[in-house]
């Protein structure tokens, strides 16, 4: 392959002004992902270069960045796809960076966290298994795809204008344990969920779906969310979900 | 000072199991060099194993039969009642993983659905299609955010403490702070996972370098059967992911390029679903005999399987496929190779999980209990680190209840903080040397060449000497970036150090056991000798390197016979 540019956003809250973005010239090999193009460029260029990464195979969710104005996983995007000889690489938006790609991922955590993300079965666990059709199961493969990469938080509007809204990822989390014949979860559990920064905050505007490098459709999972709490409150319709 | 009584040291599946089964009473920590969710475990694919019968064709199946298949797929290296073990508590834990929410595939009648695997005698791996590691780690995980558990995210533990034989807890550097911390703990379980990226070609994530087990070994520990490595027969050429065992499970076929099934030639019986250890060599013959494509892979075919299967059983290995290779296996064969994959061996523990070092405990792919011995069968890691895991956390927590916290900690603690960071300091003074991602690259050629599939004394003594200059290099390696925080070249920098040791373990390891056993294949000595070596390797640290002793395998139930599948 021939020599590319790489634009790297560059920023050390330490000591730079403000963040500012370095030129490097790269020779990538031909089937090189821009990950491994990253890699390079740190160990034989400037060892100092920060960028989050793990797995390397789409799956465990570190690497997602802005490549070419694209929200990307950077391990998964070959640079032989990418146009022109100037590749353009800046960290996730909506977030604080703490250093060059790396950002402060501590508000999708927590969003994560506020909609109770764990299944919430009646009973001890029943000696030979639940049993669960197949069918049910598959509805919820849609969601467990998810790898939490953040680029749907990082790419959502609503997030930006208030980043008290929980954002697309936790709510298709939410919606996940919503389709799953085992959880049980009581009402009260929605009540974050039931909230103008919940489910309804969102714009539909569907970025989400458009970012999302595992096809997730998040934006499903807010609608489901959405009819969820609309079909409790029809079935309890004096009882406070707080 | 951070003062806990238990610290778990990794966020995969066995430190977030052990993490779930300690005592609640107890004040209880998970460190983790990157957020838990980003631990290899998430990329393990075709399923964890269980003898629950639900397959119509695994009706006769038991635990027994399992922990036969285990051994067996052992070469008999295993130690026969941790093996059952496993498998005795690899029923009530799938019902367990159930109810805490992982969405398995399901059989006709609702039950946890289960595939053929290798080395298996019937179909008892449960699945989520081909995303088990994904849905087992973030399942467990949601279970710790339930009862709040407290993670340091994004600490890397730089050293483990231990003092006349007792641990005192460690020393971490917290990225995010740019700081050098001291934790103090009563019991510290290491969940660190494997070293793949040892090896040029790993199916491994970048952050398998297995330092955790190269700190404990250098801490005083045992290293335990090190020289077993497994390589994974079917890995995507040329990024080496790995492509799933289920995809043979399923009916995929190895062919090679004169259009033939060339595991007729190696297992008859079990053909493509012979163990890791017989097809990875099988296809590495195929290759050399010029048999292979490009000098270089072999096909795994799975056109015949349909496009509803693959889709339905197989998502994950489609998209890996299309996405890094530019293929969907619907219309194209996969060209695979083998990589290397699994550690049989490690950290020195018995079935509680405990190591000879008092409140030093170890779970999962950096532990040895040994359960897997000279090869481990497919979806038994994944079984491992749920219940070892679990093992761990009620042994730590035991034995957090049972003693007292040891005196004098605090003061080594701080002691050991204060010397690393003026090694970091002198480290970061010298002005030029060697980059420490060039000797980590010159590390990994050296082990893939001397000691990958096939393996020789000459090839062996030549990679120990190259191992000795770049021990040489490392002392005048610097650091070029001046930064404090997510400087990932001084995670690097300590890690290194820790790998040199484990490869030398390795190398040394292969070396003495001048026999051939499941995954150690000497072309010099190509026969397995149960008179002499059917026996643990264990190797403790000293400055003029390791020093070998020796350990008969618990051997009572199955009697050694001579593998044929």
């Amino acid at each position: 392959m021939i020599a590319m540019t790489f634009r790297i956003l560059r920023y050390d809250p330490l000591r730079d002004a403000g963040p500012h973005f370095q030129a490097f010239r790269h020779e990538p090999k031909p089937m090189d992902t821009v990950l491994e193009a990253l890699k390079d460029i740190r160990d034989q260029q400037d060892p100092s270069l920060s960028f989050r990464y793990s797995c390397r195979e789409a799956v465990c969710g570190s690497c997602a960045m802005v490549i070419n104005g694209r929200f990307a996983l950077a391990c998964r995007t070959m640079v032989a796809s990418l146009p022109g000889e100037i590749c353009t690489i800046e960290p996730l938006p909506n977030l604080e960076i703490q250093k060059d790609l790396i950002v402060d991922l501590e508000p999708f955590w927590k969003a994560y966290r506020d909609v109770q993300p764990y299944l919430q079965p009646e009973g001890e666990t029943p000696p030979d298994g639940h049993r669960v059709e197949e069918r049910d199961m598959e509805t919820v493969f849609q969601y467990i795809t998810c790898i939490l990469c953040a680029s749907c938080y990082s790419a959502c509007p609503v997030v930006t204008r208030d980043p008290r809204y929980l954002g697309p990822a936790a709510l298709a989390k939410l919606y996940r344990f919503l389709k799953d014949p085992r959880d049980k979860r009581p009402d009260a559990a929605l009540a974050r969920a039931d909230s103008p920064t919940g489910a309804w905050g969102c714009d539909n505007v569907y970025r989400c779906n458009e970012v999302c490098p595992k096809d997730v459709r998040p934006a499903d999972g807010i609608g489901g969310v959405r009819w969820a709490l609309i079909r409790r409150r029809l079935m309890h319709p004096f009882r406070r979900m707080t | 000072m951070l003062t806990h009584d238990l610290l778990i040291v990794g966020g995969g599946l066995a430190g977030l199991s052990a993490a779930l089964s300690a005592d609640p009473g107890l004040k209880v920590a998970v460190v983790s060099k990157v957020y838990p969710l980003r631990s290899h475990s998430v990329a393990a694919q075709g399923g964890i194993n269980a003898a629950l019968g639900n397959n119509p064709d695994g009706r006769d199946d038991s635990w027994e039969k399992h922990a036969f298949d285990t051994v067996k797929g052992s070469d008999y290296l295993a130690d026969q009642r941790a093996a059952e073990i496993l498998c005795q508590k690899a029923i009530p834990a799938m019902y367990e993983l159930d109810h805490w929410g992982v969405p398995f595939s399901r059989t006709d009648e609702g039950k946890i659905a289960q595939r053929p695997f290798g080395g298996a005698g019937f179909p008892r791996t449960c699945y989520a299609a081909d995303r088990t590691g994904q849905v087992l780690l973030h399942t467990l995980f949601e279970q710790c955010v339930r009862r709040g558990v407290t993670f340091y995210d994004e600490w890397l533990v730089t050293s483990l403490v231990i003092r006349d034989g007792t641990c005192l807890g460690l020393i971490a550097y917290d990225l995010a702070a740019g700081k050098i911390m001291s934790l103090r703990a009563q019991a510290v379980i290491f969940a660190t996972g494997g070293y793949g990226r040892v090896f040029q070609r790993s199916t491994n994530a970048y952050i398998n370098l297995g330092s955790g087990i190269g700190m404990a070994y250098r801490a005083g520990v045992p290293l335990k059967d090190m020289e077993f490595v497994q390589f994974h027969p079917t890995c995507l050429y040329p990024k080496n992911i790995l492509i799933t065992e289920a995809a043979r499970g399923e009916g995929g076929y190895l062919v090679n390029n004169q259009g033939r099934r060339f595991m007729a030639d190696y297992a008859p019986t079990a053909m493509e679903l012979a163990p890791r250890d017989i097809v990875a060599r099988a296809i590495q013959t195929e290759v050399a005999k010029g048999n292979g494509f490009d000098n270089e892979y072999v096909h795994l075919d799975l056109r015949h399987l349909g496009r509803e299967k693959i889709h339905k059983r197989l998502p994950g290995i489609q998209e890996i496929c299309i996405h890094f290779a530019g293929l969907d296996p619907v219309d194209t064969p996969i060209p695979i190779q083998p990589a290397q994959h699994y550690s049989m061996g490690g950290i020195d523990v018995d079935a509680t999980c405990a190591s000879p070092v008092a409140g030093f405990f170890a779970a999962g792919e950096c532990s040895c209990v040994s359960v897997h011995g000279a090869n481990r069968l497919g979806g038994n890691s994944l079984l491992e680190a749920v219940v070892f895991g679990k093992i761990a956390g009620e042994t730590a927590s035991r034995y957090v209840r049972g003693s007292a916290a040891p005196a004098a900690a605090e003061r080594e603690l701080l002691g050991e903080a204060q010397r690393t960071v003026d090694r970091l300091v002198r480290i970061r003074n010298r002005q030029a040397g060697e980059n420490i991602w060039q000797l980590l690259n010159r590390l990994k050629i050296l082990m893939s060449r001397s000691a990958g599939i096939f393996r020789d004394g000459k090839a062996l003594r030549a990679g120990l000497e190259e191992l000795a200059e770049l021990r040489e290099a490392y002392r005048r390696a610097f650091i070029v970036g001046t930064c404090v925080r997510y400087c990932q070249e001084l995670v690097v920098m300590v890690e290194f150090d820790y790998m040199m040791d484990l490869a030398e373990v390795i190398l040394r390891g292969a070396l003495e056991r001048d026999e051939t056993r499941g995954s150690h294949f000497r072309t010099d000595f190509p026969k397995r000798d149960d008179e002499r070596w059917l026996r643990h390797t264990l190797a403790g640290w000293t400055e003029r390197g390791p020093e070998f002793t020796f350990r008969t395998v618990n051997v009572d139930k199955y009697k050694p016979q001579e593998r044929k599948y």
